[in-house]
């Protein structure tokens, strides 16, 4: 059948997760739903990786919280997880970095036996990744692995499609590189406003097809920006994270006016850096 | 097992008010379909009971969550048995809000007023009850019976004005007697609907209308329709909901037939 000649890929997601809600939790499933219905690709994992602090951002929370944040949420999904290694680098992290950094451990992963079955939902069981699967019912003989590692994908919403807009947030070769190497799953409301995007930038348009948008039918504004500003309001955040969210926020009260004033005017860790090459 | 506490999860150093004893206490309905119950419908309990609670007048002691009777004939809906015990899965993490299964046990389908009548008078027995039940107390307004209230979101407002839909004096009833929270959703205008109805506007004072401060539009419809093409709901309703409509294959199709129609049929949240 067909599913041999799917394309497997990974899904990554980088962001600030400040905090983690059930909107960034639904990209993964609008965004696995959609690659595996054109019948070309096979989502096997999600990867949630949040930012280091030194991204310098207002109202950033430290990360060890973030991360916490983001396994608690993940917690009883079988195929997201949580990967600290950007968050604990010393520096700010480029994106392009970020998914080299995964492209190149799923390449040294793939010495390993791939199990071909299809992922299941397992929410008591939390996978590492690239370890072989432990699965004693396969049958599978010892061969010589044939097959390519999976493939990276940026996975995100509209507002960082836009971003790629905003002066010296991001080198033009930056973005390029993102859409050749790797490819981009763009979760929009309104898939018009994306594809005007794409027209209107040359860079976006001779990537466009490596740019996959997906329609959120759901109008889900549940923005990490508008959670934090309820709770400092004394607002119930309740179903718009996962309960273990809200229980850790609320045990910490980690989110407060102080906590938002955080790299209050500081510059964001990447115009810093783009700014003094340019200058240099 | 853990419960998650149905406390507002408040940022550090937020005053929140412990002295609630001069308020009115006050008990949220919602009637629906509930066909599923959603993290939507969730919220709605949760901004109302915020909102209430800002006006520094009410103190929210109890949510309630009334599904249809399956007479009702709504398109898609299935058997209320399950979709109780859907809402009971998804309030399991609640402490304040709980599932009723009077309306869907009766024979047939009732009017919205004819529910708040009979939670109004089980209130008010079980505030009677207390207070028989201790002589030591004064019968002070400590064992006074709560407010019930109607909670619907702002497109059930709009409802009011379709012609057959309410009777008007179910109308006058439900803000006269008892009062509505209604919780803002997008692309409606629920003070424009208040304005423009005579019975809406005389009582305006016993209608709430609260802000949900984060939109999130997501509709049992579509639930129901990503369901049956075999897409992921995994975030817009509890789990546990998720995984009993897994295990009861419910939504697996998307149904072509026509409700039953009734008389009156009612607007409801879907």
């Amino acid at each position: 059948m067909e599913e041999l000649e799917r394309t497997e890929v990974v899904l990554l997601a980088c962001g600030s997760f400040n905090p983690i809600t059930n909107m960034h939790l639904r990209l993964f499933e609008l965004a696995r739903d959609h690659m595996n219905s054109t019948g070309k690709y096979r989502v096997v994992k999600g990867i949630i990786s949040p930012v280091g602090d030194a991204y310098k951002k207002k109202g950033l929370i430290p990360a060890h919280h973030r991360v916490t944040m983001a396994e608690l949420a993940t917690k009883t999904s079988g195929w997201v997880e949580v990967d600290p290694w950007e968050s604990l680098q010393k520096e700010w992290v480029e994106t392009v970095k970020v998914l080299r950094h995964h492209q190149e451990r799923l390449e040294a992963g793939s010495c390993h036996q791939w199990q071909n079955s299809p992922e299941q939902e397992k929410p008591s069981r939390k996978r590492k990744w690239a370890e072989p699967r432990q699965n004693s019912t396969q049958k599978k003989p010892l061969q010589p692995n044939t097959k390519a590692a999976p493939q990276v994908k940026l996975l995100c919403g509209a507002d960082l499609l836009e971003s790629f807009g905003v002066p010296n947030l991001w080198k033009s070769e930056d973005i390029a590189r993102i859409l050749a190497d790797y490819g981009l799953v763009c979760v929009t409301r309104a898939g018009s406003d994306a594809q005007k995007f794409i027209y209107e930038s040359d860079v976006l348009w001779r990537h466009r097809h490596d740019i996959h948008l997906v329609n959120e039918w759901v109008t889900n504004d549940i923005s990490s920006t508008k959670i934090r500003r309820a709770l400092r309001r004394g607002q119930s955040i309740r179903y718009l994270v996962p309960d273990p969210v809200q229980e850790y926020i609320q045990e910490h009260g980690i989110y407060s006016a102080e906590s938002e004033d955080r790299n209050l005017g500081v510059v964001l860790a990447p115009l810093q850096r783009n700014i003094e090459e340019d200058a240099s | 097992m853990a419960r998650a506490r149905g406390r507002v999860a408040t940022a550090g150093n937020v005053d929140v008010p412990d002295k609630m004893k001069n308020r009115i206490p006050v008990v949220l309905l919602a009637c629906g379909s509930f066909n599923p119950i959603t993290n939507m419908h969730l919220r709605l309990f949760e901004v109302a009971r915020d909102h209430l609670h800002k006006t520094g007048m009410y103190q929210v002691v109890e949510g309630i969550i009334s599904p249809v009777n399956d007479n009702y004939g709504k398109k898609d809906l299935v058997p209320s048995h399950h979709r109780v015990a859907m809402v009971r899965l998804a309030l399991q993490t609640s402490d304040w809000i709980r599932v009723d299964s009077w309306e869907s046990e009766q024979v047939q389908w009732m009017e919205t007023v004819k529910v708040l009548r009979h939670h109004q008078s089980q209130l008010l027995r079980s505030a009677a009850r207390m207070e028989g039940l201790d002589p030591d107390k004064p019968p002070s307004d400590l064992t006074a019976a709560p407010e019930l209230k109607l909670l619907c979101g702002a497109d059930i407002l709009k409802t009011f004005q379709t012609p057959n839909l309410w009777k008007d004096s179910h109308i006058q009833e439900i803000v006269e007697k008892f009062g509505l929270v209604c919780v803002s959703r997008a692309g409606h205008d629920p003070q424009g609907y208040i304005l423009g109805s005579p019975i809406l506007s005389k009582y305006r004072h016993n209608i709430h209308l609260a802000r949900e401060p984060v939109p999130n539009e997501i509709s049992a419809t579509y639930v129901r329709r990503a369901l049956s093409q075999g897409q992921s709901v995994k975030y817009l309703l509890p789990d546990a909901v998720i995984g009993y409509i897994k295990d009861h294959g419910l939504y697996m199709t998307d149904s072509s037939q026509k409700g039953r129609s009734t008389q009156r049929n009612k607007g409801k949240t879907s």
